[in-house]
């Protein structure tokens, strides 16, 4: 797994990862989710609270850690363990959009790798890399639970079902005519793109 | 038509509302339980139907839930397993995007059976989109009084929330989905103490699969002894089987226990058979970590038998030659599927997986992907065959937890039924390291 460096330094990073708060709008969700478990246990709110840190931020940067550390009033490596731990986490920058493309034995039997060597080919990309123009980061996953429907890619919080190598050149088309803002967000249910 | 207690409404519009769902008879069991019953005659119904954990290890749901301790007086927890990560299984997904108030209310029902006030549905984090489906129909839940305190007037009060998981196939392990429930990296607990004595937040737990809760509420209103005559012997009731791979008709099929498994295969009321022009080489039965079968032990028993979707008639003749019912997770595989790619495929999954907390999965698990990495593309070695073996046995029973197993048997499997496939790709590399080449029997020389 590659991790983000800690360092303190903040030189490269984006002005919104520099003490960084969260949007009241946010605020609010996470006020909601610490009230779920029990009192002295707010510590189970972690991976609830980093979504929406992700969500907001696009990754999670180290000040963005240290904010959610704060908040929550537990250690900074507290926050790191369970953001390296799991990997829906993106503890580096990435593109617009993350393809995030299973890779497991049901999604390969119908294709599933040739369509992670098309998205690689056309952007000149090796996995976890991220295309020239910032647009798309390539991130193999293990399997999604929508086998019957493979390939599958998930993109934020949606599914894009039935991949191919024929159609995967125009889906990347259309997304890269499309508002990055508007897709995989809340709302959006699987597309099946056959 | 074969009877439907999970799916039967899964299609009528509107059945993700409380009112539409309500209109097809739900939440009838809350009323009965919590009116009429007391919480112990709702673990006796549940003993009764013969429902078994439909999340993998298929173990008794009545005895499991006996043993939660009431007696210490601890708050109880009762955790739904909805981290759906096991390769080839896609079920629980389906059942909670398309009915999610099966789940709630069956969530409702067993906490009290329980005596749990407080519960917790922990879904793998890339289901966000199920997640607010399920907080919508959770929120409709306790507007009509369902959930919150003194339940339909009944006294009894409980809380019920959805918990993101953030992707990690091990927090599916129990334990591990606990420590990851209290905000930790999901490393699987020593056992014991058992959840049921020490589980979320060091308090009697029970945590059980998306479709073992979603039955409760049907045995709780028609009785066990009334479920118990659903399906063969010790495998009653019904299951969701997600069928995927080379097959006609992919997708979630509810079926009565005691189906052959020829006809769910090949039947159009199942899958439709393989697809067009291809034929079954071989089939996965329960989810990738169970052993790989070829077509002629899937279909038939080492004696002859027809094999049937139960959990005994699939694991009949044992590893030697059967398999086992797991997830419901099928995955079909026909005469295109290397074996050796599809193996080092799963091998690659659990290396991945693994926690890294006990040194033969870590160790193990990353070996054996690499043996299998190099003899899949070209490399290996005469001995590499045996050697995979002994990794997998010096793995199997000696870890934490089991994904240790689970790693190690879909490889022995796979070598005791297509060792003359291996054995191709190490003797004639440059013929099996072709794109897309696949052992044929002819090819061995
Ligand atoms: C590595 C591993 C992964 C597992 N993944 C899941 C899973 O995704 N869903 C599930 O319900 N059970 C999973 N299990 C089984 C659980 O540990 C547990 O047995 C189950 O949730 C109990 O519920 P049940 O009795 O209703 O089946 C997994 C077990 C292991 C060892
Ligand atoms: S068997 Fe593997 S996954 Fe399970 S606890 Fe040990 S290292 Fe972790
Ligand atoms: S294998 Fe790709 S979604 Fe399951």
């Amino acid at each position: 797994m590659s991790g983000y460096h800690h360092t303190t330094t903040t030189e490269n990073l984006p002005t919104e990862h520099l003490n960084p708060v969260f949007t009241s709008e946010n605020m609010a969700e996470v006020q909601v989710i610490l009230k779920r478990y029990p009192e002295g246990k707010q510590k189970s709110a972690v991976l609830p609270i980093l979504h929406i840190a992700q969500k907001q931020w696009g990754w999670l940067s180290s000040p963005v850690m240290d904010y959610v550390a704060t908040m929550m009033d537990i250690l900074p490596i507290e926050v790191y363990e369970v953001a390296t731990f799991y990997t829906m986490f993106h503890t580096n920058p990435v593109g617009n959009y993350v393809l995030e493309v299973c890779r497991t034995g049901p999604c390969c039997l119908l294709g599933a790798e040739q369509v992670i060597d098309r998205i690689k080919e056309r952007y000149n990309i090796h996995e976890g890399e991220t295309s020239a123009d910032g647009m798309f980061t390539i991130k193999p996953v293990e399997c999604l639970a929508a086998c019957g429907f493979a390939p599958v890619m998930q993109i934020r919080e949606q599914y894009f079902e039935h991949l191919s190598v024929e159609n995967i050149d125009a889906l990347l088309d259309q997304l890269a005519a499309t508002d990055p803002k508007t897709i995989g967000y809340v709302g959006n249910m699987p597309v099946d793109v056959k | 038509m074969a009877l439907k207690i999970l799916t039967e409404h899964i299609n009528v519009p509107g059945i993700k509302t409380l009112e539409v769902y309500r209109q097809y008879g739900g939440y009838r069991s809350v009323e009965k339980a919590v009116k009429t019953m007391s919480p112990d005659d709702v673990v006796e119904e549940v003993k009764k139907s013969g429902l078994r954990g439909r999340g993998g290890a298929g173990f008794p749901t009545g005895m499991k839930w006996s043993f939660i301790d009431k007696k210490s007086g601890n708050p109880r927890y009762l955790v739904c397993n909805a981290d759906e990560s096991e390769p080839g299984t896609f079920k629980d997904r389906y059942l909670m995007s398309n009915n999610p108030h099966a789940l709630v209310e069956g969530m409702i029902t067993s906490s009290y059976a329980l005596g749990a006030n407080l519960s917790y549905i922990y879904v793998r984090g890339e289901l966000l989109y199920v997640i607010r489906i399920l907080q919508k129909a959770i929120d409709e839940a306790y507007a009509a009084g369902y959930l919150g305190k003194n339940i339909l007037g009944s006294g009894y009060d409980l809380d019920l929330h959805v918990h993101p998981g953030g992707g990690a196939y091990i927090c599916g392990e129990e334990t591990a989905l606990i420590e990851s429930l209290e905000g930790k990296r999901g490393n699987p607990r020593n056992k014991p103490p058992f959840p049921a004595v020490k589980g979320l937040y060091q308090n009697p737990t029970v945590v059980n699969n998306v479709e073992t809760i979603a039955a409760v509420p049907w045995i709780v209103n028609n009785t066990g002894d009334e479920y118990a005559k659903i399906g063969i012997g010790r495998s009653t009731g019904t299951k969701l089987i997600s069928a995927c791979g080379h097959l006609q008709k992919q997708g979630i099929y509810e079926i009565e226990l005691g189906v052959p498994v020829e006809e769910f295969i090949y039947s159009d009321e199942y899958c439709g058979g393989i697809r067009k022009g291809h034929e079954l080489k071989a089939v996965v039965a329960g989810g990738s970590s169970v052993p790989i079968l070829p077509a002629h032990l899937i279909l038939k028993t080492a004696n002859g038998e027809n094999r049937l979707m139960t959990y005994e008639s699939l694991a009949d003749g044992g590893f030697a030659t059967g398999t086992m019912l797991g997830s419901g997770g099928f995955i079909a595989m026909d005469e295109t599927t290397c074996i050796v790619r599809n193996t080092w495929n799963f091998a690659r999954f659990y290396s991945h997986e693994s926690c890294g907390q006990c040194s033969p999965c870590r160790e193990g698990t990353g070996w054996m992907e690499k043996v299998l990495y190099r003899i899949e593309h070209g490399q290996g070695r005469e001995h590499d065959i045996d050697l995979l073996v002994d990794v997998a046995k010096k793995i199997e029973g000696n870890t934490i937890c089991p994904l240790g197993d689970a790693a190690a048997w879909p490889v022995a499997a796979a070598i005791r039924h297509f060792r003359h496939e291996f054995e191709w790709h190490i003797r004639q590399p440059q013929e099996a390291t072709q794109p897309g080449a696949v052992y044929r029997e002819q090819v061995l020389v």
